[in-house]
């Protein structure tokens, strides 16, 4: 019987192999609460934005076709335009930053150093990633009040007077920015900290064979080694920073005037607030194209630039 | 160093020769010591910006911490407290007062722990579904979820917002429980996961008559503990500070959730009683300090699965 038994499913698996896969019904019930919930809530939103963008829609009155019109409105509008032009200028300087900062740390904090210190210097910068951004935001408004604030009040033993962070444009610009990096160069830092690790320790030895120490062994080795991280790191980075809205939010509302208002802001207000459904719409393809290329042109350039081992 | 030992270089002497010199030198008890201490030098100035860069990523939330435990009408003098040396708790009272606290702890808490509970079942089925089952179109699925996670959510909120609305859930905690559930990359993480598990014991376990559920349930399924322990972390992480959601899908205070509450709380507060308001930020901190402080590693590992290959 045993042999009947141990026989028979053999066989009958064997017969199945041509008749589909005997696991799919399994499958598609594992798949099932998956597949619904992405269609209805990610792939129906996308198709339904991209659709949204030709119409013109208040909620209130039905939906009329207007073609191309709001883009062409967008592109004009000046508020949009200059809430582009903020968050390109905020990805550069903040993302060049962010890297910057994250890649001096991870290489000082992964060069020989105490165990418990390396631990304590990680964990530490890995803090504020835990932290919501609002919360961030509402104690550094405090943090950099003109009047009462702790920076200006540390800047005052240097000798800087009273500095406007949060009423002037440039001012409230530099403060999202740097409460931005504050909070995220941490995951960049990982990043790195994970890439240096993966760089073989005898290519350092043999670095130092031929006399290269100090920044001149970085600049040559650690560099171009690291090259494939860099490039991740800076695309989730640009990423990231295309779709800041909690800081600008909470920090300045926008302000003053249009000065920090970023592409998202300007989503949500046109949507939320002004109830032009289809603007908002259009708003959001244009950034979605965007952050499309930059995925497209990591690709390319990993295949051109990168120096894999 | 290097231009000593190659000026020390015999005349007529090859390159080779020049290189094995140099080793020679740099092994020599004289210049060991000198290489230790400027070691140790560098070593210190190291240390000594990284503790820097500590103090400036830390000194923030200390801030935060000990100006929540000053009396309210002392929170914004000048100097500021960063040691809460004497602490008052008016503040901590205060806050329940003022906000309805509770209420928010308790909105945050059913939103997070509902998403991430939903999140870590519905990917480890998909994931699971992706690894290890066999059925037809598994590749291009696959490639359709991933391709998801590049469309950025506040392209979506426009139609997820029409959506929640036909569907009879606006202004409900639901309406921000529901579209989170599915996750792309919970289940992308998870699909890692269970491919990374040895596929013999799948097939012991089909020899010794299991059920492919059974195999799930008893065998794959216990084994992928950490993974969904990295997926429920990550959730409970993103959602406990998300504020860009919940801006926009709650109306009344009774939905709000904790970083809302808190940020209407700075715009209802004038800027006397800041420590109100920080301690209200400290408190709803305290489960990300939790997750820190337990589930740094995982948390770490999930943030970063994204960027390898």
């Amino acid at each position: 019987m045993s042999t009947a038994t141990s026989i028979r499913p053999r066989t009958r698996s064997a017969a199945a192999k041509d008749e589909r896969h005997p696991q799919r019904w399994l499958a598609w019930a594992f798949l099932a609460p998956t597949v619904v919930g992405m269609g209805l809530f990610t792939l129906l939103p996308i198709v339904a934005s991209l659709a949204l963008a030709f119409f013109r829609w208040d909620i209130i009155s039905p939906p009329t076709f207007v073609g191309f019109d709001n883009f062409a409105e967008v592109v004009q509008d000046p508020t949009v335009r200059v809430s582009f032009l903020n968050t390109i200028m905020f990805v550069i300087v903040a993302v060049a930053l962010q890297l910057g900062v994250a890649l001096a740390l991870a290489i000082m904090v992964q060069e020989k150093l105490p165990a418990w210190l390396r631990v304590f210097f990680r964990s530490a910068f890995f803090f504020p990633l835990i932290l919501s951004a609002a919360s961030v935001s509402i104690f550094m408004r405090y943090l950099f009040n003109e009047q009462f604030g702790v920076v200006n009040w540390l800047l005052s033993f240097v000798g800087i007077p009273a500095v406007p962070w949060l009423t002037t444009p440039g001012g409230s610009a530099a403060v999202v920015i740097l409460v931005y990096v504050w909070q995220n160069f941490g995951f960049s830092f990982l990043l790195f900290i994970g890439g240096l690790a993966s760089i073989p320790n005898e290519t350092y030895e043999a670095a130092a064979l031929d006399g290269a120490t100090g920044l001149r062994k970085h600049l040559h080795v650690t560099l171009p080694l690291l090259s494939p991280t860099t490039l991740v790191a800076s695309v989730m980075a640009i990423i990231n920073a295309l779709q800041v809205f909690d800081q600008p939010y909470v920090l300045t509302r926008g302000g003053p005037g249009d000065s920090t208002r970023t592409a998202v802001m300007v989503i949500f207000e046109s949507a939320f607030q002004r109830l032009e459904f289809g603007q908002a719409s259009a708003i959001g393809v244009i950034l979605t194209i965007i952050i499309l290329a930059i995925t497209a042109a990591q690709l390319r350039l990993s295949k051109r630039f990168v120096f894999y081992q | 160093m290097t231009t000593i030992s190659e000026r020390a270089e015999a005349p007529g002497s090859n390159a080779a020769h020049g290189r094995r010199n140099r080793i020679a030198r740099n092994l020599g008890p004289r210049n060991r010591t000198m290489r230790k201490r400027t070691r140790n030098w560098s070593t210190l100035g190291r240390v000594l910006l990284l503790l820097i860069a500590t103090v400036l990523v830390l000194g923030p939330v200390l801030w935060t911490l000990s100006t929540s435990l000053r009396p309210p009408a002392e929170s914004f003098q000048l100097p500021p407290s960063f040691l809460p040396l004497e602490p008052d708790f008016t503040s901590y009272q205060q806050v329940f007062k003022q906000l309805n606290i509770m209420l928010l702890v308790l909105n945050s808490a059913l939103v997070t722990g509902l998403i991430a509970v939903g999140q870590m079942a519905t990917a480890a089925l998909a994931g699971y579904a992706f690894a290890n089952l066999r059925f037809r179109g598994r590749q291009a699925l696959f490639s359709i979820v991933l391709a998801t996670m590049m469309v950025p959510a506040q392209v979506t909120i426009v139609p997820i917002f029409m959506l929640i609305r036909g569907m009879g859930l606006s202004d409900t905690l639901l309406a921000l429980i529901l579209p989170a559930i599915p996750t792309a990359f919970g289940t992308f993480l998870m699909r890692q996961y269970f491919l990374g598990l040895p596929a013999d014991l799948g097939e012991a376990a089909a020899i010794d008559g299991a059920s492919p559920w059974r195999t799930f349930r008893s065998v794959y399924a216990p084994l992928a503990m950490p993974g969904l322990a990295i997926v429920g972390i990550l959730a409970f992480n993103y959602h406990w500070n998300e504020f860009f959601r919940p801006l926009i899908l709650t109306i009344s205070e009774q939905n709000f959730t904790l970083p809302l509450g808190l940020v209407s709380l700075q715009g209802n507060l004038g800027t006397g009683s800041i420590s109100v308001v920080l301690a209200g930020v400290v408190l709803s901190m305290i489960p990300a300090l939790v997750v820190f402080l337990f589930g740094q590693r995982a948390l770490q590992a999930g943030l970063t699965a994204g960027s390898g290959k």
